[in-house]
């Protein structure tokens, strides 16, 4: 009971701060949502038995890439736009909020076929690291993993190049 | 936990998606449409989180794994090209940019 509504307090957080995401005028303010939200799911990651998941998240997004956001934002000296509704693009903004809106109402009739309770009972070392790794190293996920890393060299190198003034 | 319906984590993670979708579609500062698609991610992986924990099995977990590396080297590769932007045309408004409009 008592985790059901701790459950449900979490996914309220992680979807009032998603909101704050896309309606702050400052991008730092969006920033600062971004990692509140990232800290609401990785909770709630714990919660559904996906330890190692959590950890990452908190890792790698709460601590790698918004430190590169806050870092970029700060480096170009942004202020905020000038609000999230001008009158010259009220258009634009009633078009993406319906194309939205269609998309999400398409998925959630979709997942109201889902009426499955989650499965109690969980193993305890389900998504532990050993048993992940096991399964990323142990398995046809060996090579996508060794693919990943060549990616993000790439993408590293990539960004070096892109972002320096002269080579 | 077992009286959480599953189509509760579901919803959520369709939620965050059509929100950062909304984000992507409506905003104009390049830096928020990023935050935004990094939402967008996220909903997805709470999905495959979700769906892992039904089916027990951790194949759900790699593949969160997975989109969390892809959007590392998006976020890297996507925050070079807004300071080059910003270099060369001193705004990150994406209204602003319109050099292939024609």
């Amino acid at each position: 009971m008592f985790l059901s509504v701790l459950f449900y307090l979490f996914a309220l957080g992680t979807l009032v701060s998603a909101l704050s995401v896309v309606t702050r005028k400052s991008p730092i303010a969006a920033a600062v949502s971004l990692v509140c939200c990232f800290f609401f799911l990785s909770a709630l990651y714990a919660m559904l038995d996906a330890h190692f998941v959590a950890v990452t998240q908190v890792l790698v997004y709460a601590g790698a890439i918004m430190v590169l956001f806050i870092f970029v934002i700060m480096l170009l000296n942004l202020r905020g736009e000038g609000g999230l509704v001008r009158p010259t693009w009220a258009p634009r903004a009633l078009a993406g909020l319906a194309a939205a809106g269609l998309v999400g109402t398409g998925i959630v009739t979709a997942l109201t076929a889902v009426t499955a309770k989650l499965a109690a009972e969980t193993s305890p070392e389900f998504g532990t690291i050993e048993q992940v790794g096991k399964t990323i190293f142990g398995g046809p996920y060996l090579l996508p993993f060794e693919v990943a890393s060549v990616l993000l060299t790439v993408a590293m190198v990539g960004a070096v190049v892109l972002a320096k003034r002269e080579l | 936990m077992d009286q959480i319906d599953l189509h509760i984590p579901l919803g959520l993670s369709a939620a965050l998606f059509v929100i950062g979708m909304a984000g992507v579609l409506t905003r104009k500062n390049a830096l928020i449409v990023l935050m935004s698609i990094e939402l967008m991610l996220n909903g997805v992986n709470l999905a495959f989180v979700a769906l892992a924990r039904q089916s027990q099995s951790v194949d759900g977990h790699i593949f969160a794994i997975f989109v969390m590396a892809v959007a590392a080297a998006e976020a890297a590769v996507g925050l070079a090209l807004i300071i080059l932007l910003f270099r060369n045309k001193v705004t990150v408004e994406l209204d602003d940019l319109n050099l292939l409009k024609g």
